[in-house]
């Protein structure tokens, strides 16, 4: 295969980035993409050029870290999938690729396609927890769980933490991301002491960041790689609303 | 002259960890937020012992070089975490996981060591569970188990094929708790290059800033790795791509003993090898065999789809010659087994080099729903990388390089030869043997972070109460800070032509050639002199674009790859030293007559612990004897 790379490249989060044409040929179809970028920069090295930085992990889908704005969509073409899953049989032969990092103010660019995602760790730390103590904890099965209570409970938790959603959102919205750890917790009934609390500081704590309110466009739930679905964040508004109504104070 | 002295206390062995623990010091409230502890790694080890350090009062300084610290690769594990609760009334019990872990190490493992790690598994389960992991239950509200290899009860709780991920979110929740409440402090992307000691002690580490460069100075009165494996070695493994030891190898130049450095798990069931780019091999998690047959051809280089192949044209290898526990062997045995079938040209694919894994027996019986609740996620993975779909036709997989049993010599406190320096979790040796049982990783890590390593550390910390804040701008610091900076220096400025990734790929496969799943004395010592001429090669020819001082990713590297060559030779040498077959560890010359695993428990019932004595010079062993007082050592038979 053949391709031609059209890719953002910024020196630090200060300077100004623009996009740069690769052409690049023998490229496998059985070629991760991340795999096709380390082709790209083996050959930039060599050339004495700078390569292509990006953040990727453990290359399975599973860690979250990788996340690349593939031809208008994050993650590129395919739905339900990585960057480091998406291989290069999903590109036609010949065709042009552009490749940006996450567009978000709360994100921004450290070098060309690698951003700061610490505000999500943010959103995390104000609340999105159990607050139990190593050591206190009751036999595992004294507080039954009903299956299908922990199964949705786990659909939530599927998120991978790339903020794709964000990505995705005109308003660069990280509502998705919210309601997966809202909603996780507030089914399990270890949650529920906290839930008040919990989803009013993490709902402030992402405005407070700079993320957006939610465009209801549902472009979260299209992009998201886990297919964390939208109705958990109406699973978030009711607990919100449930908050507000029963006034309990964050402080 | 150093002397090991594991520290195992005397008596019972169901007794030896709960009086242990009541003659520990401790440290009080007030003393404890004036101890600074360093803790470096975020997986289930490094997190759950950060969390649980902030939660009593100390001052924790945790660190990773992932852009956050749920990004960990426990969050890869799949299958399940073990834990003795019987609630399947299937006969199982601490003693019983205790034994399953002794065998399945080929009894290469302490034995205090691992009954506490099963008796502490209990607990394990039940934080989880309160931290919101949501763990796969049953209609009536309880939690379910599975089984795993290795043993034959169903001990495995899980959270689909995604457990590694759920319970690392649930210790990266209650670090970031931590971190909220000012207790722990977080530092990400920095990445630990060198250990500070002073006076004999561990006292802090220099990071690389992996987004400015800069070398960073951190001090605290302990330090604890929990830094993981080096399966990574082999470059084409199932772990992360950043995953590597260069934490754990530094300490080890600094004076911490390495153990069993050739104990390497093969992990049986990895997407295969598909094209010559390939960075990474995704592993397929052990639970698959619980419903997955694993067969070949019967007849040699049998080209036809895998569905044309009628019933009694296939081989059911392992339910063949392992009746007893069929496709649930433990992982040695099984990796083995499909890498002999595939030599012996029963392989298949366009490589030869894999082997079916079928599940059309089990859709025929349970239904494509419920093998798609038990599975989907890997299965949806698999169609991913393969573009098969795996519920029409068998996956395809073969074995690749998983877990490391080897790691820094450890004693009972979980404290490596440097005193105030710890290895939790895989970074450490000491629970696994030879061979670890699925399942059993998440259950260690957890166990020592949650609930060993803070009873321990106290009794250490105890006398250290007195010792105000360690200052950074000491000799030694500087010191550290300026080898570091050398390092860096002469990589950078070889300027040559050949990539760090490059090299990687090149000492991997010796490594996997010649120091894989089986070896003998010739090969071992063709890969270490392989692997000499290639590091010579490094040295001369690795290109570095940029500088030390600015984010740069082929440095990264390229300290990485420096690393492996240096692991990798002490890999050979424990190799070629341990003239016996024991769990991972298959030397040709040491089998028994239908080709399993032969012991010699006279000559090596020990820990092979090794020193490094300089640069350029030959390591020096000490022997830990392995005493059994409660378990008779057996041949290991599965069948």
């Amino acid at each position: 295969m053949k391709v031609t790379l059209k890719i953002w490249r910024q020196k630090n989060a200060k300077a100004k980035g623009r996009f740069v044409k690769y052409k690049l040929e023998n490229v496998s179809p059985e070629m991760s993409f991340l795999e096709m970028l380390d082709y790209l920069n083996e050959q930039l090295i060599k050339s004495g050029e700078d390569p292509v930085v990006f953040d990727h992990d453990c290359r399975e889908g599973i860690c979250g870290a990788c996340g690349l704005y593939i031809n208008g969509r994050p993650h590129g073409p395919e739905k339900r999938t990585t960057t480091c899953e998406l291989h290069m049989r999903s590109f036609k032969d010949g065709g042009t690729i552009v490749i940006e990092p996450w567009r978000s103010k709360a994100f921004p660019v450290i070098k060309d396609l690698m951003v700061d995602r610490t505000a999500l760790d943010e959103i995390i730390r104000s609340g999105g927890y159990i607050s139990v103590n190593t050591g206190s904890a009751p036999e595992a099965n004294s507080i039954p769980v009903g299956k299908h209570l922990s199964d949705k409970a786990f659909d939530a938790a599927e998120c991978i933490g790339c903020g794709a959603c964000v990505a995705a959102c005109k308003n660069s919205s990280a509502m998705l991301f919210v309601a997966a750890k809202v909603s996780q917790m507030a089914f399990l009934p270890h949650g529920k002491p906290e839930a008040a609390d919990r989803v009013q500081s993490m709902v402030k704590k992402a405005d407070v960041l700079g993320f957006g309110g939610c465009s209801n466009t549902y472009s979260c739930e299209h992009d998201c790689p886990k297919g964390i679905p939208v109705e958990f964040i109406a699973k978030m508004n009711r607990e919100f609303f449930k908050a507000k109504v029963c006034k309990q104070k964050v402080e | 002259m150093i002397k090991l002295d594991s520290k195992i206390p005397s008596g019972p062995l169901s007794e030896k960890w709960e009086k242990y623990k009541t003659g520990l010091k401790l440290v009080s409230p007030a003393n404890r937020k004036k101890l600074d502890v360093i803790v470096v790694g975020t997986g289930l080890a490094g997190a759950s012992a950060a969390s649980s350090l902030g939660e009593l009062g100390y001052n924790v300084k945790v660190f990773c070089f992932q852009d956050t610290p749920r990004r960990a690769h426990s969050v890869a594990a799949q299958g399940g975490i073990n834990a003795a609760k019987n609630y399947k009334n299937d006969g199982d019990s601490i003693y019983r996981l205790f034994l399953d872990t002794i065998k399945g190490g080929d009894y290469r493992a302490r034995e205090a060591n691992v009954y506490r790690a099963a008796e502490v598994s209990n607990q394990v389960i039940d934080h989880y569970t309160a931290l919101g992991v949501p763990f796969a239950h049953d209609y009536g509200g309880m939690l379910d188990t599975r089984s795993f290899g290795g043993v034959q009860v169903s001990r495995t709780f899980y959270a689909k094929g995604q457990t590694g991920q759920q319970c690392l979110l649930g210790t990266y929740s209650s670090l970031s708790r931590q971190v909220n409440k000012g207790t722990v402090t977080m530092y990400s992307r920095k990445e630990m290059v060198d250990l500070v000691i002073i006076d004999g002690k561990a006292r802090g580490i220099i990071s690389r800033n992996l987004v400015t460069g800069e070398l960073e100075r951190y001090s605290a009165h302990a330090v604890v790795l929990a830094t993981g494996g080096y399966g990574t070695v082999f470059y084409l493994s199932t772990l992360a791509l950043g995953s590597n030891p260069m934490a754990a190898w530094v300490s080890h130049k600094k004076g911490a003993l390495f153990a069993n450095p050739s104990f390497i798990q093969i992990h049986p069931t990895s997407v295969p090898v598909l094209n010559e780019y390939q960075s990474k091999l995704t592993l397929m998690s052990e639970s698959l065999r619980n419903d997955g047959r694993v067969w070949v051809p019967k007849q040699k280089n049998d080209k036809r789809h895998p569905n044309e192949i009628p019933e009694e044209e296939r081989d059911y290898y392992l339910e063949r010659q392992y009746p007893a526990y069929g496709n649930l062997v433990p992982r040695d045995v099984g990796s083995r087994a499909a890498k002999e079938r595939c030599d012996a040209g029963y392989g298949v694919g366009d490589t030869g080099l894999a082997v079916y894994l079928d599940f059309k027996d089990a859709i025929k019986k349970q239904g494509k729903k419920a093998i798609e609740n038990k599975y989907g996620n890997l299965f949806e993975m698999y169609e991913k990388i393969s573009g098969i779909i795996p519920y029409d036709e068998p996956m395809r997989i073969y074995p690749a390089g998983h877990y490391t049993m080897g790691g820094l010599w450890v004693d009972y406190n979980l404290m490596t030869t440097i005193p105030g320096l710890y290895a939790i979790g895989e970074s450490n040796f000491s629970d696994h043997g030879a061979n670890r049982l699925g399942a059993n990783s998440l259950m260690q890590c957890s166990g020592d972070g949650y609930f060993i390593l803070p009873y321990t550390i106290a009794d250490y910390l105890a006398d250290d109460i007195a010792t105000s804040k360690i200052p950074t701008d000491t000799p030694e610091f500087e010191k550290a800070e300026k080898a570091v900076n050398e390092r860096i220096e002469r990589l950078v400025n070889i300027k040559g032509n050949e990539t760090a990734t490059s090299y990687h790929r090149k000492l991997g496969k010796i490594l996997w050639d010649y120091c894989g799943m089986i070896r003998n004395e010739e090969g071992i010592k063709k890969g270490a002199k392989l692997l000499k001429e290639l590091e010579e090669d490094f040295y001369k020819n690795l290109i570095i674009p940029g500088t030390g001082a600015e984010l740069n990713q082929e440095l990264e590297k390229a300290l990485r790859v420096e690393t492996f060559f240096e692991i990798g030779q002490l890999m050979c040498q424990d190799a070629l030293n341990r003239k016996e077959s024991c769990g991972a560890h298959f030397r040709e010359e040491s089998q028994t007559e239908t080709g399993e695993t032969l012991r010699k428990d006279e000559e090596y019932a020990y820990v092979a612990a090794w020193e490094f004595k300089g640069e350029g010079k030959e390591h020096e062993l000490h022997k830990e004897p392995l005493n059994f007082e409660f378990v008779e050592l057996k041949q290991r038979s599965y069948k």
